[in-house]
């Protein structure tokens, strides 16, 4: 799979890359491409597979702390909101979430990094706030339908917590869309690191990034197009096959599909 | 003082009132059977009584202390008194092995370790008569009635004194249905239990029950001892429930 060579070259970075991602060269400018560099070389002369394979690095670590932060953030307020309703959901579900709904996520995460300034962690942080909403609602619908399952009922009558009943009866039970739902979430991530990286309030240069590859190479768009296509084909493919493996696990974990689908 | 005692018990949800003034108690050791049609507030009594959902009046004792939805004391009363739930399907966590949904109970009051929890889960089972292949499986694997003695196991692992059976065999068919109710029988006399057996059929209660209450629309329409209500019924409504029900050759 996809995800699976994505992943490699983002682990194994330092050996799968052919050069130093950082290396300038500046009698190779703009090269195209060749059997010494294969995607080509950058207006500094620096290799664009290595970048590529480095910038896999940054865009699955955002892309997979962001999918986790959000997720986390999601199961405490939509598990609160669903699990105990009344005022708590309304103010949970009608204010917070509501309301963040009603704001774009990359405008709210183009605002807060602007607030902040650019980096890793504020990069990370930005797009969690504006993904936690779509978790939250999901968790708060699950749970909402099973709290009301006879087992449910069956373990508060033997004296179950409720902080017992939610992690070994409900949770367990509305994994799967979670686990769907943030498959999918990892390519929208994907996309928005390379966004923000691309306006410049992603991670600061030298380090690689695909969004900032494209943004470098945005000048040279019409001398050395080799420089935007192999970047913007990498963003392409790894938010591809993120929605591609949410696809096939929603099939594989949905019952009534699983013998028709081969992971 | 009665063991169990529910008094003035009603629900409303929002215009509709479910359960009507209703009043019940249960002697320590007796059954105490109570019919009705689908939907006329059965189960929100024994929801009710088990201190699952508040009542909008009135109060439930037991063996002289106030059950309430939520409060530290009624985590210890909770040991005393357990439910089986209608749909044996519904009532077991899909997630959960046996083992473990045995367990639970006791992981939640006793601290015991795991050979002690394996002990008690397997006298469990083979007091209702499954065996210990079981112990490793998940609910799906089994049949209803097999998992209704799962059901079962589970609300006998605390020792309770009081069950609240809510049509235990009504998800059933009939001959699993009568082998549980012979289980159920054989069990409250080992165990020593004290039953709210809630039904809609007539034999079955009628086989079990010493004193039988009848419900229709969230009230009580009639009650009293089994023999009484089932030959010789005051109230129409009990004439048309005994005639729904074919007869059922038990025991």
């Amino acid at each position: 799979m996809l995800v699976v060579l994505f992943v490699v070259c983002a682990v194994f970075a330092p050996w799968v890359a052919p050069y130093n991602p950082d290396h300038i060269h500046l009698l190779d400018r703009l090269a195209g491409p060749s059997p010494q560099h294969w995607f080509g070389t950058d207006e500094l002369g620096r290799d664009i597979l290595s970048r590529i394979i480095y910038g896999s690095r940054i865009s699955l670590e955002v892309a997979t702390s962001v999918v986790t932060l959000s997720l986390f953030l999601g199961l405490i307020f939509g598990g609160i909101a669903g699990f105990y309703g009344g005022i708590l959901d309304t103010a949970i579900n009608m204010f917070a979430m509501n309301a963040f709904m009603a704001m774009p996520g990359i405008l709210l995460a183009i605002a807060f990094v602007a607030f902040l300034g650019p980096g890793l962690l504020n990069l990370i942080l930005a797009l969690s706030i504006g993904g936690w909403v779509g978790y939250a609602r999901l968790v708060r619908a699950q749970v909402l339908a099973a709290r009301e399952k006879e087992f449910v009922e069956a373990a508060r009558a033997l004296g179950a917590g409720d902080l017992r009943i939610f992690l070994r009866h409900i949770l367990p039970n509305i994994i799967q869309p979670l686990v769907v739902q943030a498959a999918i979430g990892m390519a929208g991530a994907v996309l928005a690191e390379a966004t923000l990286s691309f306006l410049g309030l992603g991670v600061p240069p030298p380090t690689p990034s695909w969004g900032s590859m494209l943004n470098d190479a945005r000048a040279h768009l019409f001398d050395a197009p080799h420089t935007v296509v192999f970047p913007a084909i990498a963003v392409m493919c790894c938010v591809l096959s993120f929605n591609f493996l949410g696809d096939a696990l929603r099939d594989y974990l949905d019952p009534r599909t699983r013998l028709t689908v081969g992971l | 003082m009665p063991f169990l005692e529910a008094s003035h018990l009603t629900k409303r949800y929002g215009e509709a009132t479910v359960v009507d003034d209703v009043s019940l108690s249960i002697e320590r050791g007796e059954t105490l059977g109570l019919v009705g049609e689908s939907g006329s507030g059965k189960s929100t009594v024994a929801r009710m009584i088990l201190g699952l959902i508040e009542p909008t009046s009135g109060t439930v004792h037991f063996d002289g202390h106030p059950v309430t939805t939520r409060s530290r004391k009624m985590r210890t009363l909770r040991r005393r008194f357990q439910p089986v739930f209608q749909d044996p399907y519904a009532a077991l966590n899909p997630r959960m092995r046996v083992a473990e949904i045995i367990a639970e109970p006791l992981v939640i009051h006793e601290r015991l370790s795991r050979a002690e929890h394996l002990c008690r889960c397997t006298e469990l089972l083979h007091a209702v008569g499954l065996d210990d292949s079981a112990l490793a499986r998940y609910p799906h694997e089994f049949s209803g009635g097999q998992r209704q003695r799962i059901n079962i196991a589970r609300a006998l692992a605390l020792r309770p004194e009081l069950l609240i059976l809510d049509e235990p065999i009504s998800a059933l068919d009939v001959s699993v249905g009568a082998q549980i109710v012979n289980l159920l029988r054989d069990l409250q006399r080992d165990f020593r239990l004290t039953y709210l057996f809630i039904s809609h059929s007539m034999p079955m209660v009628r086989y079990l029950a010493n004193r039988v209450a009848v419900m229709q629309h969230g009230r009580f329409v009639e009650s009293g001892p089994c023999e009484q209500i089932c030959n010789h019924p005051r109230q129409d409504y009990t004439r048309n429930l005994l005639a729904a029900t074919p007869e059922l050759r038990t025991g």
